[in-house]
């Protein structure tokens, strides 16, 4: 019990990791019905600012208080990965609007390429550590088994992880159904055609989406970081994919299937290094997808297509 | 391409293809082109591009994170950054002048120039003494390269509108048909052109072909799923490995299975893994289809690499044994090949015996998809990518349908997979990464989905160019830790960014339906959107 308890703690926090990158991919895929493959990768620049502001701001500047530097980190992180985000839309997706499918499909590819051999050569290929910086935690409860005592630990990592994710979401939600531009948004996912005749300005919107996933993934990033200390060039692949696949279990095209599909990613994920072996985590988690798939072919929470003829 | 010259507007008949006209249009007259150039916007666009260009540059060109004692510390490199910066500025300048505006000559003139010189300094920057004037001439090329190429490029742009207003209709003539049987002759003698021109590097050269023509045999196995039956497969890799690790495995395991009798087994395998992969997930459609193939690559992959009993887990398998001629092995002595048929021994016997068993492997890929297409099957491929629905409505079985497609795809990718296997004599799960998946779609796509020539094209352009990246010794004599090898990834991703921006359907454009009913409609199946997969 204990340590299913501490199971679930542990696949909530890295669901919601999952679950801020899947948004990007559902919010885009929503509205211009394209995968977009790079945004692993901005994940990827995202928590590498990350790392490069906070060793600015701790070893060359000297800040201490860990609260405002975490808060600069983020805010700055976001705002320089909204700015890769509208870049690579604007180089390598705008061009293609209207284009075939498999157009920005391959350009996507390209870009994700691109963008991870340039941080490769830029900062080099080992990976980077960053010892941990928020340390302790709560115990929430303390069981006995046979093999010794077990500890269900909330460690405050954790809990900033899933209350920032709390927050972001609240945030973006609200701005999905109250403002203008949200609903500028919803208007251009229905039919782009009639929102563009409306006066809706569509590239802007588009590009506005791209900016709002990158921010996300980036803060997601941020506390991929902090959470396990260790990023390389290459961690915007599998993160990607599970994101992405967390965005097709939840539904394509739905906010809060994307969020409750990373966590059900994460917590599979997790459940499954838990109980049987750490090497095959993907294998489930990928087998979950197509299984879901098959019989709920619009994912979770997705409505479910309708064919026209 | 297929816009032909009849009265009626294709955006009259259907607003699929009115929207491919209006991209067609957009693109035969770039919207600029007649734009009245000057100064102020083109330095205002210039500077934003610049600023931007900082931006993104600031914690990645500007700034390095290296692992020091004691932990991370900052390096700081502004420079490269400035660099960085003044040249996205320039280069702006120059597609502002060459591409975008149609400017006066003196304006491309003065933006070349200053592109250029400032290439020449950068270069020439901070470099002591001899040096200097080389790495100053070097730099200075390569700027007038690239406006070369810059000028090229927009004076094809301005051209081709005449040139795009042709139709293909009617059975194919020998015309048609001469690039093709042209690159068959050059590449059915390659080994021996090679072995003529570049006695002293021919190994390196046959390498690069074998390699080349891997991927033209995996591209076209791939487009009779994504180009043919358009179904859009990102895990084709997963066929591509059980192919290769059958081979290694039967080889391995047992002494009499050699490459031909294992060769045809590996693409069974492969084709019956398409079918249990393929029998799932067919319902799904577009992208769905795509992120459960994506997934399915990385689960074998997965699978690959911990199942260590079976599969040698990341040390992968070695001693794969070498194909063989008629039962004799290339060697040095009395029962090899060389003393068989009576010609002096060499090393490059056996390379250019790969390139020949490839070279068949692929012509008979692509003997079969064109046959293919021309029977029943080959027909509700192609219907089938077109429009799924109308397929079901005339009672077309689309499971089988796609299946079949699916099967006879994995079947090529399981033979060229086992050609892979006994090429390196060593396989590992780390050769079937998504990168390989990436690298055989792009190729399909980039050379025009469904065209067989593209393939050669887009394998060539893109293989070919990046391998020839490794061979570029000398410019380590110039930039003494300079490294092309660490570049060709990037380059190869933007280049795959550029040409589908210059030409988003392909280097070769041929997409019309084999089967035609009483005469070719006024819309050609390229202008109607392709791949849907519904």
């Amino acid at each position: 019990m204990e340590y299913f308890l501490q199971q679930l703690i542990n696949g909530l926090t890295l669901g919601s990791i999952y679950g801020l990158i899947a948004i990007g991919y559902t919010m885009v895929y929503g509205i211009i019905g394209m995968i977009n493959f790079a945004h692993g990768d901005i994940f990827m620049i995202g928590s590498f600012i990350a790392l490069t502001v906070f060793l600015l701001l701790t070893s060359v500047l000297g800040f201490a208080f860990l609260p405002v530097v975490l808060l600069i980190v983020i805010i700055v992180a976001m705002l320089f990965t909204a700015m890769w985000g509208w870049s690579v839309e604007r180089i390598a997706y705008r061009p293609l609007r209207g284009s075939f499918r498999l157009a920005p499909l391959i350009t996507a590819i390209g870009m994700s390429i691109v963008l991870q051999n340039f941080v490769q050569i830029t900062q080099g290929a080992r990976v980077k550590p960053l010892p941990p910086q928020i340390q302790g935690g709560i115990t929430l409860m303390q069981g006995s088994t046979e093999n010794g005592t077990i500890v269900v630990q909330l460690s405050y990592m954790q809990i900033i992880i899933i209350l920032t994710t709390i927050v972001l979401m609240t945030g973006f939600t609200l701005l999905i159904s109250r403002t203008s531009l949200g609903r500028a948004q919803r208007a251009c996912e229905q039919d782009r055609k009639m929102a563009s005749l409306l006066g809706v300005d569509v590239d802007r919107t588009i590009s506005l989406t791209f900016v709002m996933g990158a921010a996300l993934a980036s803060v997601a990033g941020v506390m991929f970081l902090l959470l396990y200390g260790v990023i390389d060039f290459y961690i915007g692949f599998l993160a990607g994919v599970k994101a992405f696949t967390a965005a097709v279990l939840g539904g394509i095209g739905s906010l809060p299937g994307a969020m409750l599909g990373g966590l059900l990613i994460g917590l599979i994920e997790v459940f499954w290094s838990g109980y049987f072996t750490v090497e095959y985590k993907d294998v489930a988690a990928f087998s979950i997808l197509a299984i879901v798939l098959i019989f709920l072919p619009s994912g979770l929470l997705g409505k479910p297509e309708v064919e026209k003829v | 391409m297929a816009a032909d010259n009849s009265a009626v507007p294709a955006s009259d008949i259907n607003p699929v293809g009115a929207q491919i006209e209006r991209e067609q249009r957009a693109a035969a007259t770039p919207p600029a082109a007649h734009n009245t150039f000057d100064w102020k916007t083109a330095a205002r666009n210039a500077a934003i591009a610049a600023f931007i260009a900082g931006v993104l540059g600031f914690f990645f060109l500007g700034m390095r994170t290296d692992i020091a004692p004691g932990g991370l510390v900052i390096t700081y490199r502004w420079l490269v950054l400035l660099f960085a910066v003044a040249l996205v500025f320039l280069g702006r300048l120059l597609l502002e002048t060459f591409i975008f505006n149609a400017a006066p000559a003196l304006a491309r003139v003065i933006a070349g120039l200053l592109f250029i010189a400032a290439i020449g300094f950068m270069m020439a920057y901070d470099v002591p003494g001899t040096r200097q004037l080389n790495r100053l001439l070097v730099g200075v090329g390569l700027g007038a390269a690239i406006v070369a190429v810059l000028y090229l490029v927009a004076a094809y742009s301005r051209r081709a509108p005449a040139a795009k207003r042709k139709t293909v209709t009617g059975p194919p003539t020998w015309a048609s048909r001469a690039p093709g049987i042209v690159l068959f002759l050059i590449a059915a003698g390659l080994p021996f052109i090679i072995t003529t021109l570049f006695p002293g590097q021919q190994r390196q050269y046959i390498d690069l072909a074998i390699l080349i023509m891997t991927y033209v045999m995996l591209g076209w196995g791939l487009n009779i799923v994504v180009g043919l039956a358009g179904l859009l497969d990102l895990g084709y890799v997963a066929f591509y490995a059980v192919g290769a690790y059958s081979f290694a495995l039967l080889s391995t395991h047992f002494e009499f299975m050699g490459f031909w009798m294992a060769l045809p087994l590996a693409g069974i395998l492969a084709a019956f893994w398409g079918i249990i992969l393929g029998f799932p997930v067919l319902r799904l459609r577009g992208d769905y289809l795509a992120i459960v193939t994506l997934a399915f690559g990385e689960i074998i992959r997965v699978v690959l690499l911990n199942w260590y009993d079976f599969t040698g887990g990341p040390n992968g398998i070695s001693g794969i044994p070498k194909p063989t001629f008629l039962g004799m092995d290339f060697t040095r002595g009395e029962d090899g090949v060389a003393a068989f048929l009576g010609i002096e021994y060499s090393t490059i016997h056996r390379f250019i015996y790969l390139y020949y068993i490839i070279f068949i492997l692929a012509i008979i890929t692509n003997l079969v998809t064109m046959r293919l297409r021309k029977l029943p099957v080959g027909r509700a491929w192609e219907a089938l990518r077109e429009d799924e629905i109308a397929c079901r409505s005339l009672g077309i079985n689309t499971t089988n349908t796609k299946l079949t497609a699916f099967a006879i795809g994995a079947m090529f990718g399981g033979f060229a997979g086992s050609f892979f296997a006994t090429r390196q004599g060593f396989i590992s799960p780390e050769s079937f990464s998504f990168l390989e998946s990436a690298i055989i779609l792009a190729i399909v796509v980039l050379g025009g989905l469904g065209s067989q020539l593209g393939v050669v094209a887009a394998s060539v352009v893109m293989i070919g160019g990046i391998e020839m990246l490794r061979n570029v010794g000398f410019v380590n004599n110039i930039f003494p830790g300079f490294d092309p090898v660490q570049y060709r990834m990037l380059i190869f991703g933007f280049a795959m960014v550029a040409i589908m921006v210059w030409k988003p359907r392909g280097l070769v454009t041929t997409r019309d339906p084999s089967a035609v009913l009483k005469e070719r409609k006024k819309i050609g199946a390229d202008m109607v959107a392709q791949g849907e997969g519904h």
